[in-house]
């Protein structure tokens, strides 16, 4: 086995990842959860309900600079989704994902995997998702071997065992390390129209091997939510479809604890979705409080906009705040117009991140009040989902029912809309492949399910049928027959062999990519003061003069029917860029703590500074010189600090009156450039006041670009990010220079 | 169907339950919908599983596949492909994977159908 490790600032090797697949083996099996955190601290906060912190790299939220970079884990497992079509890109994006808090990955199958009649080999293409192949999975679980040693917490792996072929795919997931599935026979009856006592009796094969690998399961339930057609109506039906799978799971001899409802909040936004969310998610886990919840986001109303979208998942957030989550599932907020990018898995995971550690604690401080039209509406929905689970006995049982088109309806049961899924007892895909085994049936393996003569050879045989073999596949997986590719065309190696000079530690080109590596595509943001149609026509023109190729609309929001359009367009950039002819700027040079203080001491420095222009916001500015933000009086600057909205003319004169060495300007808003207005008016004030060359001049703000505020007359510009070292640091070389120079002392 | 709300008067029997009783007749229902779907599953086989069964005897996904259509054609798969491949193994003498192999290639199906008729259940 290679040693290969992962490097901070490499990117991930997959041709090293594809290297010697044949001889990889899983390093363990099973679903692991996050752990409580012993200490529910982070920085200067307490909390209620983290787990254990990630041990190796990750990356915090944006604003975790404001507060000692911490990057605290809520309970929840967050889980993201991330199949391109290309296994080989999405590989790279599990990196992302992982640093950004996602430890469950889950990768959707690519079309038509369902009715796929055996396993897939080899690495095809896939559309919409993934084509799920062991050398595909092998792949992926070893990445994420690498990956989780990175970021220091196990990841879970994860996809579905469903079709026509999911016993075998359970086993293959048993034998290959995967660590979650889908697995739920009603989903293949009612979306995938496969025959429905075949997929019942597949799905005991696959559920018993799911139990034996430790897999946490996941059902189907939430497609109802998204198939319906006014998603809120179908809230009794998802609790019996929960209850079908769960019992089912658990007669097969699945732990509950493993069995994870898959519940979305039914409604969005403009409803009043909480009121109506709210009910429903108690009821749900009043019914099953023995089994484990996996919140998935509302997808059924997302729209283009990825705002509009991420809102609805805040507050689908929310519900999982009041109730339970054990998994938190993200949805990508450009689900609604494209395969998800890069970037949205990330805002995704973020989102998530971000909500459930600002929602810590709540319920120690607030409680549902359960008298009242909660519990009133949620018992009601129970009531309704108990009436329609008689209804299928009276009427036959569960394969009649679906005949009689039960599921799906649009009536809120016991309201009937005639619009259910009707599927026939004796059709579908796969109908009459089922067997019923003779008195001598046996199977000489582990996890079979069911009836299995196997005292016929050895009655010691009985508890351990693979015994009689020596063994299966899931105590010896040296007799696992791994297979490369199969297709000569359609392959990673071709597809990789395409985009090689993108890739390897040597690589010296670069393209923007969304999905897979370098596929040019980028997203442009544009405003015109123009209808709908007059915008997006002129937004395709833009792409297209800007170079674009294929320039496509992707979202519009109008602002106003004659005042304005807001239009994304996605399009292709075609050119490389060539890191060689790059110019790229040095990073701000930092010298140590100890040499500023030193020559600080070796002669004080005095600063004035202020926020500029009719502007109140002095966070900013604080951080940069308060000491107990690391800012410049910790090296033992003096500091006269004015204030905010100070106007130019007093920060220069406090500056000759105080005789200090340098001002430091602050100017945020950026509004028609203001600011850099304000920086060349202190310049040319002090020009003016005949105190310019014996002043140091820096211009800070979150807008101001360094060089733009040299143009416009400061001596240097430092914009976000930037900290009191920054300044420290060129206030003493700058000095340094005008001693070397004979203007100082003055 | 179409039928119009009837909840208010579906619903009388359940309206002197208590939560909790009215949970354990949820499961009861649940219970007894996947009872029956539990039980055929236990007696009964499909081309998947027979698949799967043998994948784990150390075949490939692409030898297991005609060895089930074979095995169907011959009327074998109620006896379990993975027991046609171990008595065809014990009764030649040959490895589970040399069985299988030649199965797998469409050869020795009438030895094996004879393995399984009249009443010729052990070897």
């Amino acid at each position: 086995m290679s040693d290969y490790k992962l490097e901070m600032d490499q990117r991930i090797d997959v041709e090293e990842i594809l290297r010697d697949l044949e001889h990889y083996r899983p390093r363990r099996r099973g679903w692991i959860w996050r752990e409580k955190a012993d200490t529910q601290a982070a920085g200067p906060f307490r909390y209620r309900e983290i787990s254990k912190p990630m041990a190796g790299h990750s990356v915090g939220l944006m604003t975790a600079h404001y507060f000692d970079n911490i990057d605290p884990q809520p309970m929840p497992t967050i889980t993201t989704e991330i199949a391109s079509g290309r296994f080989e890109d999405d590989i790279r994006r599990m990196r992302m994902a992982a640093h950004h808090g996602a430890d469950h990955i889950m990768v959707i199958r690519t079309a038509g995997q369902s009715h796929f009649d055996g396993l897939i080999e080899g690495t095809p293409q896939g559309i919409g998702g993934v084509p799920i192949s062991r050398k595909q999975v092998r792949a992926q679980r070893k990445a994420l071997d690498l990956i989780e040693d990175e970021v220091g917490r196990p990841i879970n792996y994860h996809s579905y065992v469903s079709g026509v072929a999911g016993p075998e795919v359970a086993v293959m997931f048993a034998e290959e390390g995967v660590n979650g599935v889908h697995q739920d026979p009603q989903y293949n009856v009612i979306y995938r129209n496969i025959n429905m006592i075949r997929s019942f009796v597949d799905a005991c094969e696959s559920k018993k091997l799911i139990a034996w690998a430790g897999m946490a399961q996941i059902d189907g339930a939430h497609n109802a939510n998204a198939t319906a057609r006014e998603a809120w109506k179908v809230m009794p039906e998802l609790m019996v479809q929960h209850a079908i799978n769960a019992a089912f799971s658990a007669g097969v001899g699945l732990d509950k604890k493993s069995i994870c409802l898959s519940t979305v909040p039914p409604t969005a936004t403009p409803a009043p979705c909480v009121y109506m969310d709210l009910p429903y998610a108690v009821a749900l886990r009043d019914l099953f409080s023995e089994y484990r919840m996996r919140a998935q986001m509302n997808t059924k109303y997302v729209e283009s906009s990825t705002r509009d979208a991420t809102v609805t998942h805040v507050l689908n957030m929310l519900i999982s705040k009041l109730t339970s989550a054990d998994i938190q599932s993200t949805i990508t907020p450009d689900e609604g117009r494209n395969v998800p990018w890069h970037i949205y898995n990330i805002e995704a995971c973020d989102t998530a991140k971000q909500t459930l550690l600002g929602l810590d604690g709540l319920m120690d401080m607030v409680e549902l009040k359960r008298d009242g039209p909660l519990g009133e509406k949620a018992r009601e929905l129970k009531e309704r989902a108990v009436l329609f689970f008689e209804e299928i006995l009276s009427s036959g049982g569960y394969f009649n029912a679906v005949e009689q088109g039960f599921f799906v309806d649009s009536g809120f049961y016991p309201e009937r809309n005639n619009d259910g899924i009707c599927r026939e007892i004796a059709g579908g895909v796969g109908a009459g492949t089922v067997f019923q085994r003779e008195a001598d049936y046996m199977a000489p393996v582990t996890a079979h399910y069911g009836y299995n003569n196997v005292a016929q050879y050895d009655p010691a045989a009985a508890d351990d049928p693979a015994s009689l073999i020596g063994g299966c596949t899931l105590e010896r997986p040296e007799m696992i027959v791994y297979i490369d590719e199969l297709d000569e065309e359609d392959n990673v190696n071709v597809r990789m062999a395409e985009t090689a000079r993108y890739r390897g530690a040597d690589c010296r080109t670069v393209k923007p990519e969304m999905e897979w590596l370098a596929d040019g595509t980028v997203m442009l943001n544009l405003f015109f003061p123009a209808s709908r149609r007059v915008a997006e026509a002129a937004a395709l023109e833009v792409a297209r003069r800007m170079g674009l190729d294929d320039p496509e609309v992707i979202s519009r929001e109008i602002m106003q029917q004659a005042e304005g359009t807001r239009v994304e367009v996605k399009g292709k950039f075609c050119l490389d860029i060539d890191l060689d002819t790059l110019e790229i700027p040095e990073e701000p040079d930092v010298m140590t703590d100890e040499e500023i203080r030193a020559d600080i001491e070796r002669k004080p420095m005095t600063v004035v500074c202020g926020t500029v222009g009719d502007d109140e916001h002095s966070v900013g500015l604080r951080e940069i010189i308060d000491i107990k933000h690391g800012g410049i009086e910790k090296y033992g600057i003096k500091v006269h600090y004015l204030g905010t909205s100070v106007p130019v003319e007093k920060l220069v004169n406090a500056a000759v009156e105080v005789d200090a060495d340098a001002i430091l300007a602050s100017t945020i808003i950026s509004h028609d450039d203001i600011h850099y207005r304000n920086i060349a008016n202190i310049d040319r004030l002090a020009r003016e006041m005949g105190v310019r060359d014996r002043l140091i001049f820096i211009a800070g703000g979150t807008q101001v670009t360094p060089e733009l505020a040299v143009a416009n007359g400061a001596d240097a510009g430092f914009g976000r990010g930037t900290k009191g070292i920054h300044d420290a640091t060129f206030l003493v070389k700058r000095r340094r220079e005008l001693e070397a120079a004979g203007k100082w002392p003055r | 169907m179409k039928r119009a709300d009837d909840f208010e008067s579906r619903r009388e029997h359940l309206r002197s339950m208590s939560d909790e009783e009215l949970k354990t007749y949820f499961w009861q229902l649940a219970q007894q919908v996947v009872d029956p779907l539990l039980e055929y599953g236990r007696t009964h086989t499909t081309p998947s599983i027979e698949r799967s069964v043998l994948l784990r005897m150390g075949f490939s996904s692409l030898e297991a596949k005609p060895m089930v259509e074979y095995a169907v054609t011959n009327n074998l798969i109620g006896h379990g492909v993975g027991n046609v491949v171990y008595r065809l193994a014990k009764s030649e003498n040959l490895t589970i994977r040399e069985a299988g192999i030649r199965l797998s290639q469409g050869r020795d199906w009438d030895k094996a159908a004879a393995l399984f008729e009249g009443g010729a259940k052990h070897v």
